[in-house]
């Protein structure tokens, strides 16, 4: 099955287990969704619980949090990242508030999904990975599915949570293809996975980088060196201590992340390791982010503003072959 | 204006004890305000009153209600207790907010208040979706929300016209036309300054009243609440009013006629509703009022004063749900 078909068997999953679950957004019914993900959920589930809304992504964000507090387990979907900046008044002020400024009376059961990152020369409106930016939001869960059991486990585990989550699906990977159990459920969000074990490095990453850093490892176990490959898997909250036992076997750490470099997700994570894990460290922790441009469109020039398995791994030698 | 077919002298003084409630709950606020009791930032609603009163008669206790920042008033005619909103703005755990939210921030599960929105607009898809969820569920509750006619000027106003009318959501629009959006007076801001025609022009009902008399919002309010519920989709009332007081306790007031605002006073809702309760051939005990109302504030500035403060420790409450004890 494809990581589409593994969301989509989700929320085919929740609507059929959970009366309160409905489906909300932007041509996801008679369209089938802007990357077929719910494509065949409303002749299934019918147009109350598939719902099209207008190109309004405030007003059925919004609406979403309302649903949510009057009871309702609500699935947003918003195009894609760059769209769901419409929402960020909804989502900042409201959704990750509401439980806090009502001294804990109103608690916000909403599960919103877009699409991110680029990689499919959709130029500098459709193609950016702001899931750092969001994680900075206390209140809300930021989930990073990069594999087939994430993309359906996480969603599932979504709709459990009492409060906002936030799930970013990178959208070249909803063609990759993978199995899945057939007895798939929840799975848990609050825990990194080491995907590939490694001696040499810790290479601390998430979503689509995630499978170019493991192809990088596959071509450096070649040449000798054995990079362990960490999936964040969620941005908020971090797990830490997976990190950090990560550094305590490797001794490095390079971070890699297609969000921007200042102010993004890698600072936040390079941070932690220098409060939690200096000692631990052979060499200086690096980055490799994405290039701080809007989006091109030209083929070669996004290629070069995003992390690539080729430049991943030679960021992994050097570190490696320089040091200690 | 006609009677309103709610002529009985016993409401009309009911409706006048809330107005006057609010009055002097709020002249209180602003003393402890200047006494630094209450900080951050306070909006009041002297002059607003007959509109969260006659409003909240339409409502009942399954309804919703979603306010907005100047909401001292919805929150008493909601049935909110003074004390729990006075301990709110001193910032004590007793308060309805626990303190988390203060003077813009009025929150209470139990009556289906669903805030105190202190970003103009962000009120209404929430109260869509309140009224969505209300809607799946075939339930009858309605979704009662204000706003100001600041909000109009939003975004989000006109998208949430636009799906309420579409999905013919059960949503009692309450547009507080108090003529300013904060300093800016509405021919300033506005095309357009008759704002029932922008609902209309989305497919919503929509009628302006006099937002200085009680007895007029109360009517329209009753009659559109009705049609709500009775599955015919949104309705919208602008009540046009006036707020005596500055936006909030910084505002200096440069922007508008010491003459107009004195104009407005004349048409005080207070005073209004005495006259018509008085010509009806009824007499008010204006004197007993006052008094009760006196106690209850007393009561509720007492409540807060002897209200605690959450311990530091528990900062970082409530930004994630807790498991069930």
């Amino acid at each position: 099955m494809t990581y589409r078909e593994a969301v989509r068997s989700a929320i085919r999953k929740a609507l059929g287990a959970d009366p309160r679950v409905f489906l909300m957004g932007e041509d996801v019914g008679r369209y089938g969704g802007c990357y077929a993900v719910s494509k065949g959920l409303l002749a299934e589930f019918g147009p109350e619980r598939i719902r099209d809304t207008p190109l309004s992504e405030s007003a059925f964000t919004g609406m979403g949090i309302g649903a949510a507090l009057a009871g309702k387990r609500p699935i947003v979907e918003i195009m894609t990242v760059n769209f769901s900046l419409l929402a960020l008044d909804q989502i900042l002020n409201n959704a990750a508030t509401l439980l806090h400024m009502s001294g804990g009376q109103f608690n916000v059961p909403l599960v919103i999904r877009m699409a991110t990152g680029g990689g499919r020369q959709l130029a500098a409106q459709h193609s950016h990975s702001l899931e750092g930016w969001y994680a900075h939001i206390p209140g809300i869960r930021v989930l990073t599915p990069a594999t087939i059991e994430d993309a359906h486990g996480m969603l599932l585990a979504a709709l459990q949570s009492p409060d906002p989550v936030l799930i970013f699906e990178n959208a070249l990977l909803y063609n990759m293809e993978g199995d899945l159990a057939a007895d798939a459920g929840p799975v848990e969000i609050d825990q990194a996975r080491v995907r590939r074990p490694g001696r040499d490095i810790s290479v601390i990453t998430y979503g689509m980088s995630l499978w170019k850093s493991l192809s990088a490892a596959r071509n450096l176990a070649e040449r000798g060196i054995e990079a362990e490959v960490v999936d964040l898997r969620t941005l908020r909250p971090l797990d830490d201590r997976t990190v950090m036992e990560s550094i305590s076997r490797t001794h490095r750490a390079l971070i890699v992340d297609e969000g921007w470099r200042s102010g993004g997700i890698s600072a936040e994570i390079s941070a932690r390791i220098m409060e939690q894990a200096f000692y631990d460290l052979d060499a200086p922790v690096q980055r490799l982010c994405g290039a701080e441009v809007p989006m091109p469109y030209a083929a070669h020039l996004e290629q070069a503003s995003i992390p690539q398995t080729a430049t991943i791994a030679a960021a992994v030698e050097g570190m490696v072959r320089s040091h200690g | 204006m006609m009677d309103s077919g709610h002529g009985d002298s016993a409401h009309r003084l009911e409706l006048l004890r809330q107005m006057i409630l609010i009055r002097r709950f709020e002249e209180k606020c602003a003393e402890l305000y200047t006494q630094e009791k209450i900080r951050g930032f306070m909006h009041l609603y002297n002059g607003e009153e007959a509109v969260a009163v006659g409003v909240m008669q339409a409502l009942r206790p399954e309804d919703a209600v979603v306010a907005t920042y100047r909401e001292h008033g919805h929150a008493l005619a909601r049935g909110m207790s003074a004390g729990s909103i006075m301990a709110e703005m001193f910032g004590k755990q007793e308060g309805c907010s626990r303190g988390r939210g203060g003077s813009m921030h009025l929150f209470d599960k139990t009556l289906r208040f669903f805030g105190g929105n202190a970003v103009v607009g962000g009120g209404l898809p929430i109260a869509l979706g309140v009224a969505l969820a209300a809607k799946m569920r075939n339930q009858p509750p309605i979704t009662c929300c204000f706003f100001g006619d600041g909000a109009v000027a939003e975004g989000e106003f006109h998208e949430c016209m636009n799906l309420a009318a579409l999905w013919k959501l059960p949503v009692l629009f309450v547009c507080e036309n108090n003529q300013y959006a904060m300093g800016t007076r509405l021919d300033f801001s506005h095309s357009v300054t008759d704002l029932a025609k922008k609902a209309s022009a989305y497919g919503i009902a929509a009628i302006a009243v006099d937002g200085m008399d009680v007895l007029a919002v109360e009517e329209a309010a009753q009659a559109a609440a009705e049609a709500v519920r009775a599955g015919e989709g949104s309705r919208f009332v602008e009540c046009r009013t006036y707020r005596f007081r500055a936006h909030s306790m910084y505002d200096p007031e440069l922007y508008r006629d010491k003459a107009e605002v004195e104009e407005w006073k004349k048409r005080d809702p207070i005073p209004a509703l005495i006259r018509r309760i008085e010509e009806g051939g009824s007499k008010v005990d204006l004197e007993g009022i006052e008094q009760q109302v006196a106690k209850q504030i007393d009561e509720a500035v007492a409540f807060a004063e002897a209200g605690t403060l959450e311990p530091v420790e528990d900062l970082t409450r409530f930004v994630y749900s807790e498991p069930a004890p």
